[in-house]
């Protein structure tokens, strides 16, 4: 498996091709539905959100509280397209690429190839295997919403397959 | 008459879920094995990821899935049993309470202001009065990705059973990668409004790839069953034989000018605990 380090390069970014498994290491942000409501709240009154989308790279996730010795609970990605409202605004504002789970909206499809970024597919349902790959996690914004919070996350050789390459295509297109 | 305090009641639920939470049932994990041999590349892979998944969860006993559910607790009451303490859904509430304070994840909130209750309760509770002097729980903590793709239709006796099985499918195709495929299909058909959800819930209860004793309904779940797997939409939605692991469907006597069908998806990640009392 294809081992890449995130923020990807453009080169590693353009080289990755829908239905790829590859292995992810780098720092990620968890957001679901009501972070992102947040997230877009902050954006809209010009205030800074809780991190730089820039080259960021969110993970659709809302992990369980972390067991004694172990940096997270069990975390496995939530469904992406629940998050269709949000991501092309946050990919134009140059965020790096999403990390979840299922397909998404034709918008979002066409925004990725527009801005050249990749969309993952994690393994839905495998929460205590995802747990593994997080090797830190700090609590950023929003603890009030207790696991939507945003955490960022240091992930370390998470696999993933590429559901929507730079180029727009998509594993969730047949035929 | 037999009595039983309700505080046995909790510590019952309080144990169903945090055993059930920790591992896909049985016959969930034997029809994941079973599909993963006639997979390949990216779908192969997912279900091998699902495989590892439960063998993580059971061998550090974390949550199989972060999404720890709604939960569901079904219970039949002996109609000989007489309870006493605290009122039977607060110590439903109070099991819940319990097993989700720590390593579960609290996914319950107000629909309108989505404020977290904090505890994930209340529970979804069902209490059916059977005979004898028994009580049996049952605890299905149903997470949303797949709960969100469910569908109910009121078909019209003219639509009939062939109505029914291309609604089934539809729903199973609309849904397409989003409920974690592949899913279970809980079906109800019959019934009132109400009625026929809780039927297609109920469905999901059954042991994964049991049959309904009824030669027709099995025969329907077996005919849907392949339809749906013949949609190439396969494991997480990655293409491949896999849509579904399985079609179950509970039957209930309707008014004689409807035909209601429900559509309850369940993820790959099904978990079930019971225990009789």
């Amino acid at each position: 498996m294809k081992k890449l380090r995130l923020p990807l390069s453009k080169e590693d970014a353009a080289a990755l091709c829908a239905g790829e498994s590859v292995l992810l290491t780098g720092t990620v942000f968890t957001a679901r539905d009501c972070a992102h409501k947040r997230i877009f709240e902050l954006l809209d009154a010009d205030m800074v959100p809780p991190f730089p989308i820039k080259g960021a790279y969110i993970y659709y996730a809302g992990p369980c509280p972390a067991p004694e010795g172990m940096a997270t609970g069990s975390c496995g990605p939530t469904t992406s397209a629940r998050m269709n409202a949000y991501a092309p605004r946050l990919l134009r504002l140059g965020l790096g690429g999403m990390i979840g789970k299922g397909e998404m909206s034709e918008e979002v499809r066409r925004t990725l190839a527009e801005t050249g970024s990749v969309y993952f597919a994690a393994i839905g349902g495998a929460g205590a295997f995802y747990a593994h790959a997080v090797k830190k996690s700090e609590l950023v914004a929003f603890p009030d919403l207790l696991s939507e919070a945003v955490y960022r996350f240091e992930v370390e050789d998470f696999p993933a397959v590429v559901a929507i390459d730079s180029r727009g295509k998509s594993i969730y297109q047949r035929g | 008459m037999r009595t039983i305090d309700t505080r046995q009641i909790a510590d019952c639920v309080a144990s169903l879920a945090a055993k059930a939470c920790l591992r896909l049932t049985d016959g969930c994990r034997a029809a994941v094995a079973r599909a993963r041999e006639t997979e390949e590349g990216a779908a192969r892979f997912a279900l091998d990821v699902i495989l590892e998944n439960d063998e993580t969860a059971q061998a550090e006993q974390i949550p199989v899935c972060q999404d720890t559910g709604v939960a569901c607790v079904f219970i039949e009451l002996g109609q000989e049993v007489y309870l006493t303490g605290m009122v039977l859904a607060d110590a439903v509430n109070e099991g819940v309470r319990r097993a989700y304070r720590d390593i579960f994840r609290k996914s319950v909130c107000d629909p309108i202001t989505r404020v977290n209750t904090g505890d994930n309760t209340p529970a979804h509770l069902h209490v059916e009065i059977v005979a004898g002097d028994r009580v049996t729980v049952s605890f299905l903590p149903k997470g949303f990705g797949s709960e969100n793709m469910s569908a109910l239709k009121m078909l019209t006796p003219a639509e009939g059973m062939r109505g029914a099985l291309d609604f089934i499918v539809e729903t199973v195709k609309n849904a397409g990668s989003r409920p974690c495929p592949p899913v279970v299909v809980g079906v109800g058909i019959g019934g009132t409004f109400d009625g026929c959800a809780l039927a297609a819930k109920k469905a999901l209860m059954r042991p994964v790839g049991s049959q309904n004793p009824r030669e027709e309904v099995a025969r329907l779940e077996r005919e849907v069953l392949e339809r749906i797997n013949g949609l190439g939409i396969g494991p997480q939605g990655f293409g491949g034989k896999t849509t579904a692991l399985a079609v179950q469907a509970e039957v209930i006597p309707t008014h004689i000018a409807g035909l209601p069908v429900a559509v309850n998806m369940q993820c790959h990640c099904v978990r079930f605990e019971k225990e009789v009392l």
